[in-house]
C-alpha cells in the first residue's frame, strides 16, 4: 500500500523498493549502514555463494541503495545515502504519518460500535 | 536560518474502513472521538490542543517527547459534507520552523457497508537543511516503511 502511493511522486522508489523487498537485501543493507565492506565481509554472515551476493548487489545498485567500486581485486561497497532526495524522504515521513494515524483510526473504529444515531445520519 | 528549498508534492491515502460513513466521519467531527487516534508516537505527550470543527474554525494539537522536539499542527476548515468531505489546510511545525503548508481533503464513500476514505494532501514542504545524521536516518526510515509495508500486505492476503 505504501510502496504503490510513494510510486506516485517518484518512479526511482520503485527500484528502490524492489531491491528491499528481499530479506537478504535488507540484511546486506544493515550491514552497510554500519560502514563499507568488501563482498566477501558482506557474504559472510549469510549462506550464499558469491554469485549469489553479486545478484544481490546488483538490484541493490539499480535501485539506488548500494554503491561498488573496485580497487584492485577487491570490489567495496558502500551505502547509497541520496537513495531518497530530502525532500522525498520528508514527504514519505509525513505519509506515514497520517499512516499511522489511520491505522489508530482502524482500531478505533473496531472498538466501537455504530449506533442508531449513526445509521440514521447516513446520506 | 540558512536557505530552505521548497518542493511541491501530492500524495494520497485510500482506506477501506469497516464503519459506516457517519461513524467515520464522527471520527474525524468530534474531538473526544478524533483525540483516541489522532495522537502521536505512544510515548509523546501533547502540549497543546484545540478544536473548532465548523467552516472558518480551527484546529491545533502541538505532540513531541517530553522536552524535546514539538510537532506542531495547526488546521483551518473550509469545507464540510456530513459523512460525505472534508476540506482544511493545515501548517506543520517542528518547534519554530515552518516544514509545511498544505491543502487536505478526506473524501468518505460508502461500500456495502464500509466506507471507503480518500485522503488527498497537495503541499509546499521546506527542507531541512540536508545533513548526514538525516541521510542515515532516511534510510532506515525506508527499510521501516518497507517492513511495515510488508507486514501489511502479509495481514491482508
Amino acid at each position: 500500500m505504501i510502496l504503490k502511493q510513494m510510486l506516485q511522486y517518484s518512479p526511482n522508489l520503485d527500484l528502490a523498493f524492489q531491491a528491499l523487498a528481499d530479506p537478504a537485501r535488507r540484511g546486506m543493507l544493515e550491514r552497510l549502514t554500519r560502514g563499507p565492506a568488501s563482498v566477501s565481509e558482506l557474504a559472510r554472515p549469510f549462506d550464499m555463494t558469491l554469485s549469489a551476493i553479486g545478484q544481490h548487489l546488483k538490484v541493490l545498485e539499480a535501485g539506488g541503495l548500494v554503491r561498488t567500486h573496485k580497487v584492485g581485486r577487491v570490489r567495496t561497497c558502500q551505502i547509497e545515502p541520496l537513495a531518497l532526495s530530502a525532500a522525498e524522504q520528508w514527504i514519505s515521513q509525513r505519509r506515514t504519518t497520517w499512516e499511522q494515524h489511520f491505522d489508530r483510526l482502524e482500531q478505533y473504529l473496531a472498538e466501537t460500535e455504530d449506533t442508531p444515531d449513526d445509521k440514521d445520519t447516513q446520506p | 536560518m540558512t536557505e530552505r528549498p521548497v518542493t511541491h508534492a501530492t500524495f494520497s491515502i485510500e482506506r477501506t474502513l469497516s464503519a459506516s460513513p457517519a461513524r467515520v466521519f464522527r471520527a474525524f467531527a468530534d474531538q473526544q472521538a478524533k483525540d483516541k487516534w489522532f495522537t502521536g508516537a505512544p510515548h509523546w505527550v501533547r502540549t497543546e490542543r484545540s478544536m473548532d470543527f465548523r467552516v472558518g474554525g480551527r484546529e491545533t494539537s502541538s505532540v513531541g517527547e517530553a522536552g524535546g522536539v514539538q510537532h506542531r499542527f495547526d488546521a483551518t476548515y473550509h469545507d464540510i459534507v456530513p459523512n460525505q468531505r472534508i476540506v482544511f489546510t493545515y501548517v506543520m511545525h517542528l518547534d519554530a520552523a515552518l516544514m509545511s503548508v498544505s491543502i487536505t481533503t478526506i473524501e468518505l464513500a460508502p461500500v456495502g457497508d464500509k466506507t471507503l476514505m480518500t485522503f488527498t494532501e497537495q503541499g509546499a514542504f521546506l527542507l531541512d537543511p540536508a545533513d548526514a545524521a538525516q541521510r542515515e536516518q532516511g534510510t532506515h526510515f525506508l527499510m521501516d516503511a518497507v517492513e511495515a509495508w510488508l507486514a501489511r500486505e502479509a495481514a491482508e492476503v
